[in-house]
Protein backbone atom coordinates (compact mmCIF):
# COMPACT_ATOMS: atom_id res chain seq x y z
CA UNK A 1 0.00 0.00 0.00
CA UNK A 2 2.87 2.09 -0.34
CA UNK A 3 2.71 5.55 -1.82
CA UNK A 4 4.90 6.01 -4.92
CA UNK A 5 5.30 8.37 -6.80
CA UNK A 6 4.86 6.93 -10.82
CA UNK A 7 5.65 9.64 -12.61
CA UNK A 8 9.04 11.06 -12.94
CA UNK A 9 9.94 14.22 -11.23
CA UNK A 10 10.86 17.20 -13.65
CA UNK A 11 14.26 18.72 -13.24
CA UNK A 12 14.79 21.90 -10.54
CA UNK A 13 15.31 24.31 -13.70
CA UNK A 14 13.71 27.80 -11.93
CA UNK A 15 12.54 28.76 -15.03
CA UNK A 16 9.01 28.44 -16.22
CA UNK A 17 9.19 26.86 -19.53
CA UNK A 18 6.21 24.60 -20.06
CA UNK A 19 6.95 21.03 -21.88
CA UNK A 20 6.66 21.31 -25.44
CA UNK A 21 4.37 18.68 -26.69
CA UNK A 22 3.82 18.68 -30.59
CA UNK A 23 -0.09 18.23 -30.87
CA UNK A 24 -3.13 19.79 -32.73
CA UNK A 25 -3.98 22.84 -30.52
CA UNK A 26 -7.69 21.19 -29.68
CA UNK A 27 -6.24 17.80 -28.57
CA UNK A 28 -3.39 19.42 -26.92
CA UNK A 29 -6.32 21.69 -24.52
CA UNK A 30 -8.18 18.19 -24.19
CA UNK A 31 -5.07 16.70 -22.82
CA UNK A 32 -5.49 18.84 -19.79
CA UNK A 33 -7.50 17.94 -16.97
CA UNK A 34 -8.50 21.64 -16.83
CA UNK A 35 -9.42 21.15 -20.51
CA UNK A 36 -11.61 18.52 -20.28
CA UNK A 37 -13.51 20.61 -17.58
CA UNK A 38 -14.03 22.98 -20.10
CA UNK A 39 -15.40 20.51 -22.60
CA UNK A 40 -17.79 18.68 -19.95
CA UNK A 41 -18.77 22.06 -19.46
CA UNK A 42 -19.70 23.43 -22.68
CA UNK A 43 -21.09 19.94 -23.51
CA UNK A 44 -23.49 20.00 -20.21
CA UNK A 45 -24.57 23.70 -21.32
CA UNK A 46 -25.80 21.92 -25.03
CA UNK A 47 -27.23 18.96 -23.10
CA UNK A 48 -29.23 21.29 -21.14
CA UNK A 49 -29.95 23.49 -24.09
CA UNK A 50 -31.31 20.30 -25.31
CA UNK A 51 -33.09 18.87 -22.05
CA UNK A 52 -34.96 22.37 -21.87
CA UNK A 53 -36.06 22.26 -25.27
CA UNK A 54 -37.47 18.89 -25.13
CA UNK A 55 -39.60 19.64 -21.86
CA UNK A 56 -40.59 22.40 -23.18
CA UNK A 57 -41.76 21.09 -26.52
CA UNK A 58 -43.31 18.06 -24.65
CA UNK A 59 -45.80 20.74 -23.16
CA UNK A 60 -47.70 20.42 -26.49
CA UNK A 61 -49.11 17.24 -25.04
CA UNK A 62 -51.83 19.49 -22.92
CA UNK A 63 -52.72 20.89 -25.90
CA UNK A 64 -53.99 17.74 -27.23
CA UNK A 65 -52.96 15.11 -29.55
CA UNK A 66 -52.88 17.04 -32.75
CA UNK A 67 -50.62 19.54 -31.48
CA UNK A 68 -48.48 16.99 -29.93
CA UNK A 69 -48.64 15.37 -33.30
CA UNK A 70 -48.18 18.71 -35.33
CA UNK A 71 -45.39 19.30 -33.24
CA UNK A 72 -43.06 15.74 -33.97
CA UNK A 73 -44.18 16.81 -37.75
CA UNK A 74 -42.53 20.58 -37.27
CA UNK A 75 -39.29 19.10 -36.01
CA UNK A 76 -39.22 16.78 -38.80
CA UNK A 77 -39.69 19.88 -40.99
CA UNK A 78 -36.93 22.28 -39.55
CA UNK A 79 -36.05 24.51 -42.13
CA UNK A 80 -37.89 22.86 -44.62
CA UNK A 81 -37.96 23.80 -47.83
CA UNK A 82 -34.18 24.99 -47.38
CA UNK A 83 -33.28 21.59 -46.18
CA UNK A 84 -35.15 18.34 -47.24
CA UNK A 85 -37.10 17.23 -44.53
CA UNK A 86 -35.16 15.74 -41.57
CA UNK A 87 -32.11 17.27 -42.33
CA UNK A 88 -31.95 19.52 -39.91
CA UNK A 89 -33.39 17.02 -37.06
CA UNK A 90 -30.63 15.03 -38.13
CA UNK A 91 -27.83 17.09 -37.88
CA UNK A 92 -29.10 18.18 -34.24
CA UNK A 93 -29.25 14.67 -33.04
CA UNK A 94 -25.43 13.97 -34.91
CA UNK A 95 -24.24 17.29 -32.59
CA UNK A 96 -26.42 15.91 -29.08
CA UNK A 97 -24.57 12.63 -29.68
CA UNK A 98 -21.48 14.39 -30.20
CA UNK A 99 -21.94 16.04 -27.44
CA UNK A 100 -22.93 13.42 -25.17
CA UNK A 101 -19.86 11.35 -26.61
CA UNK A 102 -17.57 13.53 -25.55
CA UNK A 103 -19.07 14.09 -22.15
CA UNK A 104 -18.97 10.98 -21.04
CA UNK A 105 -15.23 10.43 -22.21
CA UNK A 106 -14.06 13.34 -20.35
CA UNK A 107 -15.75 12.28 -17.52
CA UNK A 108 -14.56 8.85 -17.59
CA UNK A 109 -10.83 9.61 -18.47
CA UNK A 110 -10.99 12.35 -15.24
CA UNK A 111 -12.41 10.00 -13.15
CA UNK A 112 -9.55 7.69 -13.89
CA UNK A 113 -6.86 10.28 -13.33
CA UNK A 114 -8.38 10.82 -9.64
CA UNK A 115 -8.42 6.77 -9.20
CA UNK A 116 -4.66 7.79 -9.61
CA UNK A 117 -4.07 10.71 -7.85
CA UNK A 118 -5.07 8.76 -4.81
CA UNK A 119 -4.25 5.13 -4.83
CA UNK A 120 -4.26 4.54 -1.46
CA UNK A 121 -7.76 5.44 -0.44
CA UNK A 122 -7.91 7.00 3.34
CA UNK A 123 -8.25 4.29 5.92
CA UNK A 124 -10.09 5.85 8.51
CA UNK A 125 -13.70 7.79 7.77
CA UNK A 126 -13.62 10.88 5.83
CA UNK A 127 -15.88 13.71 7.50
CA UNK A 128 -16.88 15.70 4.54
CA UNK A 129 -17.92 19.67 5.46
CA UNK A 130 -19.70 20.86 2.42
CA UNK A 131 -19.55 18.18 -0.51
CA UNK A 132 -23.03 17.79 -1.22
CA UNK A 133 -24.67 14.41 -2.02
CA UNK A 134 -25.25 16.06 -6.08
CA UNK A 135 -21.66 16.69 -6.16
CA UNK A 136 -20.36 13.10 -4.62
CA UNK A 137 -22.85 11.11 -7.37
CA UNK A 138 -22.18 12.99 -10.70
CA UNK A 139 -20.91 9.82 -12.05
CA UNK A 140 -23.88 7.74 -10.98
CA UNK A 141 -26.91 10.06 -11.65
CA UNK A 142 -25.16 10.60 -15.08
CA UNK A 143 -25.11 6.99 -15.49
CA UNK A 144 -28.93 6.49 -14.83
CA UNK A 145 -29.57 9.46 -16.95
CA UNK A 146 -27.63 7.66 -19.90
CA UNK A 147 -29.53 4.26 -19.17
CA UNK A 148 -32.48 6.29 -19.41
CA UNK A 149 -31.99 7.83 -22.44
CA UNK A 150 -31.57 4.46 -24.41
CA UNK A 151 -34.75 3.12 -22.21
CA UNK A 152 -36.33 6.05 -23.70
CA UNK A 153 -35.37 6.00 -27.68
CA UNK A 154 -36.27 2.41 -27.16
CA UNK A 155 -39.33 2.81 -26.17
CA UNK A 156 -40.86 5.93 -28.14
CA UNK A 157 -38.20 6.15 -30.88
CA UNK A 158 -38.59 2.64 -32.15
CA UNK A 159 -40.91 1.23 -30.39
CA UNK A 160 -39.33 -1.82 -29.11
CA UNK A 161 -40.02 -1.55 -25.63
CA UNK A 162 -43.85 0.16 -26.36
CA UNK A 163 -46.95 -1.43 -25.92
CA UNK A 164 -47.91 -1.85 -30.11
CA UNK A 165 -50.24 -0.08 -31.89
CA UNK A 166 -54.00 -0.83 -32.01
CA UNK A 167 -53.25 -2.66 -35.15
CA UNK A 168 -50.40 -4.33 -33.90
CA UNK A 169 -48.02 -2.18 -35.32
CA UNK A 170 -45.95 0.82 -33.81
CA UNK A 171 -46.51 4.15 -35.35
CA UNK A 172 -44.00 6.41 -34.70
CA UNK A 173 -45.61 9.57 -35.98
CA UNK A 174 -48.33 8.92 -33.08
CA UNK A 175 -46.58 10.55 -30.66
CA UNK A 176 -49.04 11.26 -28.31
CA UNK A 177 -50.73 7.67 -28.20
CA UNK A 178 -46.93 6.52 -27.87
CA UNK A 179 -47.06 8.20 -24.95
CA UNK A 180 -49.75 7.81 -23.29
CA UNK A 181 -49.52 4.38 -24.01
CA UNK A 182 -45.97 3.87 -22.46
CA UNK A 183 -46.87 5.94 -19.10
CA UNK A 184 -50.05 4.12 -18.75
CA UNK A 185 -47.44 0.92 -17.32
CA UNK A 186 -46.75 2.49 -13.77
CA UNK A 187 -43.52 1.02 -13.79
CA UNK A 188 -42.18 2.56 -16.84
CA UNK A 189 -43.89 6.04 -15.29
CA UNK A 190 -41.84 5.14 -11.82
CA UNK A 191 -38.73 4.91 -13.69
CA UNK A 192 -39.39 7.87 -15.78
CA UNK A 193 -39.75 9.58 -12.53
CA UNK A 194 -36.78 8.50 -10.87
CA UNK A 195 -34.66 9.16 -13.78
CA UNK A 196 -35.50 12.61 -14.27
CA UNK A 197 -34.96 13.27 -10.22
CA UNK A 198 -31.37 11.85 -10.90
CA UNK A 199 -31.05 14.62 -14.21
CA UNK A 200 -32.01 17.04 -11.60
CA UNK A 201 -29.47 16.13 -9.22
CA UNK A 202 -27.33 15.92 -11.96
CA UNK A 203 -27.76 19.53 -13.26
CA UNK A 204 -28.36 20.96 -9.66
CA UNK A 205 -24.52 20.13 -9.14
CA UNK A 206 -23.40 20.79 -13.04
CA UNK A 207 -25.20 23.79 -13.61
CA UNK A 208 -23.57 25.23 -10.47
CA UNK A 209 -19.91 23.68 -11.29
CA UNK A 210 -19.73 24.58 -15.09
CA UNK A 211 -19.80 28.12 -14.10
CA UNK A 212 -16.17 27.13 -11.54
CA UNK A 213 -14.96 25.01 -14.58
CA UNK A 214 -15.05 27.52 -17.36
CA UNK A 215 -14.39 30.50 -14.80
CA UNK A 216 -17.45 32.04 -15.51
CA UNK A 217 -16.96 34.19 -11.72
CA UNK A 218 -17.29 37.61 -11.04
CA UNK A 219 -19.04 39.03 -7.89
CA UNK A 220 -21.62 40.45 -9.13
CA UNK A 221 -23.31 37.03 -9.61
CA UNK A 222 -21.53 34.70 -7.84
CA UNK A 223 -24.42 34.86 -5.43
CA UNK A 224 -26.64 33.64 -8.34
CA UNK A 225 -24.93 30.63 -9.50
CA UNK A 226 -26.53 28.36 -6.69
CA UNK A 227 -29.98 29.72 -7.24
CA UNK A 228 -29.57 29.69 -11.46
CA UNK A 229 -28.68 25.86 -10.95
CA UNK A 230 -31.68 25.09 -8.64
CA UNK A 231 -33.67 26.94 -10.85
CA UNK A 232 -32.97 25.03 -14.36
CA UNK A 233 -32.59 21.55 -12.01
CA UNK A 234 -36.49 22.34 -10.72
CA UNK A 235 -37.70 23.72 -14.08
CA UNK A 236 -36.97 20.65 -15.93
CA UNK A 237 -37.62 18.00 -13.22
CA UNK A 238 -41.34 19.70 -12.66
CA UNK A 239 -42.09 19.32 -16.50
CA UNK A 240 -40.52 16.49 -17.03
CA UNK A 241 -42.49 14.36 -14.34
CA UNK A 242 -45.74 16.19 -14.89
CA UNK A 243 -46.05 13.89 -17.71
CA UNK A 244 -46.07 10.59 -16.31
CA UNK A 245 -48.43 12.26 -13.84
CA UNK A 246 -50.73 13.79 -15.88
CA UNK A 247 -51.30 10.50 -18.45
CA UNK A 248 -51.66 8.09 -14.67
CA UNK A 249 -54.35 11.11 -13.73
CA UNK A 250 -56.27 10.87 -16.64
CA UNK A 251 -55.86 14.23 -17.20
CA UNK A 252 -53.56 13.63 -20.82
CA UNK A 253 -54.92 10.93 -23.09
CA UNK A 254 -58.19 10.14 -20.55
CA UNK B 1 -8.55 28.12 34.47
CA UNK B 2 -7.40 25.34 33.12
CA UNK B 3 -9.17 21.14 32.68
CA UNK B 4 -7.73 18.30 32.06
CA UNK B 5 -8.71 15.94 29.76
CA UNK B 6 -9.05 12.13 30.21
CA UNK B 7 -8.35 9.06 28.98
CA UNK B 8 -8.23 10.25 25.42
CA UNK B 9 -7.83 7.34 23.05
CA UNK B 10 -5.61 7.58 19.90
CA UNK B 11 -5.32 5.38 16.65
CA UNK B 12 -2.18 7.30 14.85
CA UNK B 13 -1.12 5.59 11.29
CA UNK B 14 2.18 3.95 11.78
CA UNK B 15 4.31 3.05 8.64
CA UNK B 16 8.21 2.63 8.48
CA UNK B 17 8.78 3.99 5.03
CA UNK B 18 7.21 4.76 1.78
CA UNK B 19 7.09 1.10 1.04
CA UNK B 20 5.82 0.17 4.18
CA UNK B 21 2.03 -1.02 4.03
CA UNK B 22 1.26 0.64 7.47
CA UNK B 23 -1.64 0.17 10.41
CA UNK B 24 -2.88 1.93 12.84
CA UNK B 25 -1.88 1.61 16.40
CA UNK B 26 -3.50 2.42 19.60
CA UNK B 27 -1.99 5.12 22.15
CA UNK B 28 -3.82 6.05 25.51
CA UNK B 29 -2.82 9.40 27.26
CA UNK B 30 -4.66 9.72 30.57
CA UNK B 31 -4.63 13.01 31.51
CA UNK B 32 -3.98 16.15 29.30
CA UNK B 33 -4.30 20.33 30.12
CA UNK B 34 -6.77 21.37 27.69
CA UNK B 35 -4.79 24.00 26.88
CA UNK B 36 -2.31 21.76 25.76
CA UNK B 37 -2.46 22.43 21.31
CA UNK B 38 -2.46 19.32 19.46
CA UNK B 39 0.74 19.01 18.62
CA UNK B 40 2.12 19.23 22.18
CA UNK B 41 -0.87 16.24 23.05
CA UNK B 42 1.43 14.06 20.56
CA UNK B 43 5.01 15.40 21.49
CA UNK B 44 3.41 14.25 25.20
CA UNK B 45 2.76 11.20 23.79
CA UNK B 46 6.26 10.48 22.36
CA UNK B 47 7.77 11.27 25.83
CA UNK B 48 5.83 8.75 27.02
CA UNK B 49 7.22 6.29 24.05
CA UNK B 50 10.58 7.30 24.62
CA UNK B 51 10.70 6.45 27.88
CA UNK B 52 9.11 3.14 27.19
CA UNK B 53 11.61 2.66 25.00
CA UNK B 54 9.51 2.76 22.06
CA UNK B 55 9.74 4.83 18.62
CA UNK B 56 8.48 8.47 18.39
CA UNK B 57 5.75 8.88 15.92
CA UNK B 58 6.98 10.96 13.14
CA UNK B 59 5.00 14.05 12.35
CA UNK B 60 6.02 16.98 10.79
CA UNK B 61 5.60 20.69 12.27
CA UNK B 62 7.73 23.83 12.69
CA UNK B 63 6.57 27.46 13.19
CA UNK B 64 3.76 25.88 15.17
CA UNK B 65 1.55 29.53 14.73
CA UNK B 66 -0.07 28.83 11.62
CA UNK B 67 2.17 30.56 9.23
CA UNK B 68 4.55 27.85 7.88
CA UNK B 69 2.55 25.46 6.35
CA UNK B 70 4.52 22.58 7.38
CA UNK B 71 2.11 20.21 10.12
CA UNK B 72 -0.51 18.36 8.57
CA UNK B 73 -2.70 15.33 9.62
CA UNK B 74 -5.94 14.14 8.75
CA UNK B 75 -7.60 14.67 12.33
CA UNK B 76 -10.91 12.46 12.77
CA UNK B 77 -11.84 12.46 8.98
CA UNK B 78 -10.92 16.61 8.53
CA UNK B 79 -7.97 18.41 7.53
CA UNK B 80 -6.13 20.15 9.92
CA UNK B 81 -8.78 18.39 12.02
CA UNK B 82 -12.39 20.09 13.96
CA UNK B 83 -11.50 23.86 13.79
CA UNK B 84 -12.38 26.25 11.10
CA UNK B 85 -9.78 27.95 9.67
CA UNK B 86 -6.62 26.48 11.62
CA UNK B 87 -3.73 24.86 10.82
CA UNK B 88 -3.57 21.83 12.99
CA UNK B 89 -1.00 23.75 14.96
CA UNK B 90 -3.24 25.98 16.48
CA UNK B 91 -5.86 23.52 16.86
CA UNK B 92 -5.86 22.90 20.90
CA UNK B 93 -7.10 19.94 23.01
CA UNK B 94 -10.05 21.97 24.70
CA UNK B 95 -11.82 21.39 20.99
CA UNK B 96 -12.00 17.28 22.24
CA UNK B 97 -13.56 16.15 25.75
CA UNK B 98 -12.47 13.51 28.09
CA UNK B 99 -12.41 9.80 26.72
CA UNK B 100 -12.43 11.08 23.19
CA UNK B 101 -11.56 8.77 20.05
CA UNK B 102 -9.35 10.57 17.56
CA UNK B 103 -7.93 9.13 14.80
CA UNK B 104 -4.73 10.46 13.37
CA UNK B 105 -3.47 9.71 9.48
CA UNK B 106 -1.57 11.26 6.94
CA UNK B 107 -2.81 13.32 4.06
CA UNK B 108 -3.05 10.78 1.03
CA UNK B 109 -2.36 11.50 -2.52
CA UNK B 110 -0.17 10.38 -5.00
CA UNK B 111 2.21 13.01 -5.23
CA UNK B 112 2.44 12.85 -0.83
CA UNK B 113 4.38 9.86 -0.53
CA UNK B 114 4.34 8.84 3.14
CA UNK B 115 8.11 9.69 4.01
CA UNK B 116 7.10 7.84 7.59
CA UNK B 117 4.01 7.71 10.00
CA UNK B 118 2.36 10.63 9.55
CA UNK B 119 4.73 13.26 7.55
CA UNK B 120 4.77 13.14 4.01
CA UNK B 121 6.36 14.61 0.87
CA UNK B 122 5.30 17.13 -0.18
CA UNK B 123 7.75 18.52 -2.71
CA UNK B 124 5.19 18.17 -5.74
CA UNK B 125 4.26 21.92 -4.80
CA UNK B 126 7.52 22.78 -5.19
CA UNK B 127 7.63 21.40 -8.57
CA UNK B 128 4.64 23.64 -9.48
CA UNK B 129 6.22 26.57 -8.28
CA UNK B 130 9.30 26.86 -9.77
CA UNK B 131 7.24 25.98 -12.96
CA UNK B 132 5.65 29.55 -12.66
CA UNK B 133 5.15 30.70 -9.10
CA UNK B 134 7.73 33.75 -9.40
CA UNK B 135 8.50 36.85 -11.03
CA UNK B 136 11.46 37.62 -13.12
CA UNK B 137 12.24 40.89 -11.82
CA UNK B 138 15.94 43.09 -11.82
CA UNK B 139 18.24 42.91 -9.48
CA UNK B 140 20.20 45.43 -7.60
CA UNK B 141 18.60 47.99 -4.86
CA UNK B 142 15.65 46.90 -3.78
CA UNK B 143 12.67 49.35 -5.38
CA UNK B 144 10.85 52.13 -3.47
CA UNK B 145 7.18 50.84 -2.02
CA UNK B 146 4.54 52.52 -3.71
CA UNK B 147 6.68 52.55 -7.08
CA UNK B 148 3.54 50.66 -8.57
CA UNK B 149 0.21 51.87 -8.04
CA UNK B 150 -2.01 49.36 -7.30
CA UNK B 151 -5.84 49.70 -6.50
CA UNK B 152 -6.44 48.37 -2.97
CA UNK B 153 -9.12 45.77 -4.11
CA UNK B 154 -6.38 44.01 -6.49
CA UNK B 155 -4.08 44.33 -3.77
CA UNK B 156 -6.44 42.99 -1.20
CA UNK B 157 -7.43 40.06 -3.16
CA UNK B 158 -4.02 39.43 -4.38
CA UNK B 159 -2.88 39.15 -0.52
CA UNK B 160 -5.80 36.86 0.41
CA UNK B 161 -4.61 34.23 -2.26
CA UNK B 162 -0.98 35.40 -1.04
CA UNK B 163 -2.04 33.84 2.32
CA UNK B 164 -1.67 30.31 1.04
CA UNK B 165 0.98 28.73 3.17
CA UNK B 166 1.22 25.61 0.85
CA UNK B 167 0.58 23.24 3.31
CA UNK B 168 -1.42 20.70 1.07
CA UNK B 169 -4.54 20.43 3.30
CA UNK B 170 -6.51 21.22 -0.02
CA UNK B 171 -4.82 18.38 -1.79
CA UNK B 172 -5.43 16.16 1.37
CA UNK B 173 -9.34 17.25 2.07
CA UNK B 174 -9.85 16.79 -2.12
CA UNK B 175 -12.38 13.93 -2.55
CA UNK B 176 -10.22 13.80 -6.03
CA UNK B 177 -6.91 14.38 -5.10
CA UNK B 178 -6.98 17.61 -6.53
CA UNK B 179 -4.56 20.45 -5.77
CA UNK B 180 -6.20 23.07 -7.51
CA UNK B 181 -6.86 25.36 -4.91
CA UNK B 182 -3.03 25.44 -4.20
CA UNK B 183 -2.08 26.10 -7.62
CA UNK B 184 -4.87 28.62 -8.42
CA UNK B 185 -3.99 30.64 -5.03
CA UNK B 186 -0.53 30.68 -6.12
CA UNK B 187 -1.33 31.85 -9.82
CA UNK B 188 -3.85 34.63 -8.58
CA UNK B 189 -1.77 36.03 -6.31
CA UNK B 190 1.03 36.81 -8.74
CA UNK B 191 -1.51 37.19 -11.91
CA UNK B 192 -3.58 39.84 -10.03
CA UNK B 193 -0.80 42.34 -9.35
CA UNK B 194 0.96 44.17 -12.14
CA UNK B 195 4.40 42.71 -11.11
CA UNK B 196 3.01 39.20 -12.59
CA UNK B 197 1.67 40.34 -15.69
CA UNK B 198 4.43 40.11 -17.97
CA UNK B 199 4.65 36.26 -17.33
CA UNK B 200 0.67 35.98 -16.51
CA UNK B 201 -0.50 33.49 -19.77
CA UNK B 202 2.94 31.47 -19.42
CA UNK B 203 2.23 31.15 -15.71
CA UNK B 204 -1.36 30.11 -15.99
CA UNK B 205 -0.07 27.64 -18.52
CA UNK B 206 2.96 26.57 -17.19
CA UNK B 207 1.91 25.63 -13.27
CA UNK B 208 -1.74 23.78 -14.05
CA UNK B 209 0.28 21.69 -16.61
CA UNK B 210 2.63 20.96 -14.32
CA UNK B 211 -0.08 20.70 -11.90
CA UNK B 212 -1.48 18.13 -14.06
CA UNK B 213 1.38 15.54 -13.69
CA UNK B 214 0.79 15.11 -10.24
CA UNK B 215 -2.80 15.32 -8.85
CA UNK B 216 -6.22 14.82 -9.92
CA UNK B 217 -9.14 16.81 -11.15
CA UNK B 218 -11.19 19.08 -9.68
CA UNK B 219 -15.26 18.56 -9.52
CA UNK B 220 -15.96 21.71 -7.17
CA UNK B 221 -17.34 19.91 -4.35
CA UNK B 222 -15.46 22.63 -2.13
CA UNK B 223 -13.90 20.60 0.57
CA UNK B 224 -10.43 22.00 -0.28
CA UNK B 225 -12.15 25.77 0.76
CA UNK B 226 -13.72 24.63 3.90
CA UNK B 227 -10.22 22.37 4.87
CA UNK B 228 -7.91 25.30 4.03
CA UNK B 229 -6.34 27.10 6.98
CA UNK B 230 -6.12 30.60 5.34
CA UNK B 231 -9.62 30.64 3.85
CA UNK B 232 -8.78 31.06 0.29
CA UNK B 233 -11.85 31.02 -1.85
CA UNK B 234 -12.39 28.71 -4.81
CA UNK B 235 -12.93 31.51 -6.39
CA UNK B 236 -9.14 31.07 -6.90
CA UNK B 237 -9.72 28.10 -9.05
CA UNK B 238 -12.37 30.02 -11.28
CA UNK B 239 -9.81 32.78 -11.79
CA UNK B 240 -7.25 30.50 -12.74
CA UNK B 241 -9.71 28.62 -14.83
CA UNK B 242 -9.85 31.77 -16.73
CA UNK B 243 -6.89 32.20 -17.06
CA UNK B 244 -5.36 28.88 -18.19
CA UNK B 245 -8.18 29.57 -21.28
CA UNK B 246 -7.18 32.91 -22.19
CA UNK B 247 -3.58 31.72 -21.84
CA UNK B 248 -3.88 28.87 -24.53
CA UNK B 249 -5.61 31.04 -27.07
CA UNK B 250 -3.08 34.22 -26.38
CA UNK B 251 0.05 31.94 -26.31
CA UNK B 252 -0.78 30.14 -29.65
CA UNK B 253 -1.32 33.60 -30.92
CA UNK B 254 2.04 34.37 -29.86
CA UNK B 255 3.78 31.72 -31.31
CA UNK B 256 1.83 31.52 -34.38
CA UNK B 257 2.88 35.20 -35.08
CA UNK B 258 7.01 35.00 -35.66
C1 LIG C 1 -23.98 9.28 -19.30
C2 LIG C 1 -24.36 10.38 -18.92
C3 LIG C 1 -23.58 11.35 -18.07
C4 LIG C 1 -22.48 11.15 -17.28
C5 LIG C 1 -21.73 9.87 -17.02
C6 LIG C 1 -22.16 12.42 -16.71
C7 LIG C 1 -21.12 12.63 -15.83
C8 LIG C 1 -20.73 13.85 -15.39
C9 LIG C 1 -19.63 14.11 -14.53
C10 LIG C 1 -18.73 13.05 -13.90
C11 LIG C 1 -19.53 15.44 -14.37
C12 LIG C 1 -18.45 16.16 -13.62
C13 LIG C 1 -18.96 16.73 -12.38
C14 LIG C 1 -18.05 17.82 -11.92
O1 LIG C 1 -16.89 17.85 -12.32
O2 LIG C 1 -18.49 18.65 -11.17
C15 LIG C 1 -20.58 16.05 -15.13
C16 LIG C 1 -20.79 17.39 -15.23
C17 LIG C 1 -21.86 17.97 -15.87
N1 LIG C 1 -22.89 17.30 -16.51
FE1 LIG C 1 -22.97 15.34 -16.84
N2 LIG C 1 -23.03 13.35 -17.16
C18 LIG C 1 -23.93 12.72 -17.99
C19 LIG C 1 -25.01 13.27 -18.64
C20 LIG C 1 -25.35 14.61 -18.59
C21 LIG C 1 -26.51 15.19 -19.20
C22 LIG C 1 -27.56 14.41 -19.99
C23 LIG C 1 -26.46 16.53 -18.93
C24 LIG C 1 -27.40 17.63 -19.31
C25 LIG C 1 -28.62 17.52 -19.55
C26 LIG C 1 -25.28 16.79 -18.16
C27 LIG C 1 -24.91 18.01 -17.71
C28 LIG C 1 -23.75 18.27 -17.01
C29 LIG C 1 -23.27 19.56 -16.66
C30 LIG C 1 -23.90 20.90 -16.98
C31 LIG C 1 -22.07 19.37 -15.96
C32 LIG C 1 -21.17 20.46 -15.38
C33 LIG C 1 -19.87 20.58 -16.11
C34 LIG C 1 -18.78 21.18 -15.25
O3 LIG C 1 -18.67 20.87 -14.08
O4 LIG C 1 -18.02 21.96 -15.78
N3 LIG C 1 -24.62 15.59 -17.96
N4 LIG C 1 -21.30 15.06 -15.75
S1 LIG D 1 -4.62 26.66 -0.50
FE1 LIG D 1 -4.96 26.54 1.74
S2 LIG D 1 -5.06 24.31 2.12
FE2 LIG D 1 -4.11 24.55 0.09
S3 LIG D 1 -1.91 24.58 0.45
FE3 LIG D 1 -2.58 26.74 0.48
S4 LIG D 1 -3.00 27.16 2.66
FE4 LIG D 1 -2.89 24.93 2.48
S1 LIG E 1 3.62 24.24 12.13
FE1 LIG E 1 3.79 26.02 10.87
S2 LIG E 1 1.77 26.16 10.12
FE2 LIG E 1 1.55 24.56 11.55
Amino acid sequence: MAQVLESQRGPVTGTAVAKKKRRPFLLDLYSTAVGKKYVMALTGIGLIGFVVFHMIGNLKMYLGQADMDHYAEFLKALLYPIAPKGVVLWLLRGGLLTMVALHIHAAYSLTQLNHKARPVKYQSERDYQVANFASRSMRYTGVTVLLFVIWHLLDLTWGVVNTVGADGEFIKADVYDNVVRSFERWPVALFYILANIMLGIHLFHGVWSLFQSMGWNSPRFNEWRRSIAAGIATIVVVGNVSFPVAVLAGIVGG
Amino acid sequence: MSNHLKDIILKIWRQNGPQDSGRFETYKVDEISDEASFLEMLDYLNEQLITDGKEAIVFDHDCREGICGTCSLMINGQAHGPERSTATCQLHMRKFSSGAEIVIEPWRAAAFPIIKDLMVDRSAFDRIIESGGFITSVTGGAPDANLIPIPKPVADSAMDSAACIGCGACVAACPNGAANLFTSAKIAHLNLLPQGQAERYKRAESMIEKMDEYFGSCTNHGECEAACPKEISIDVIALANADYRKAKLKNRKFISRI
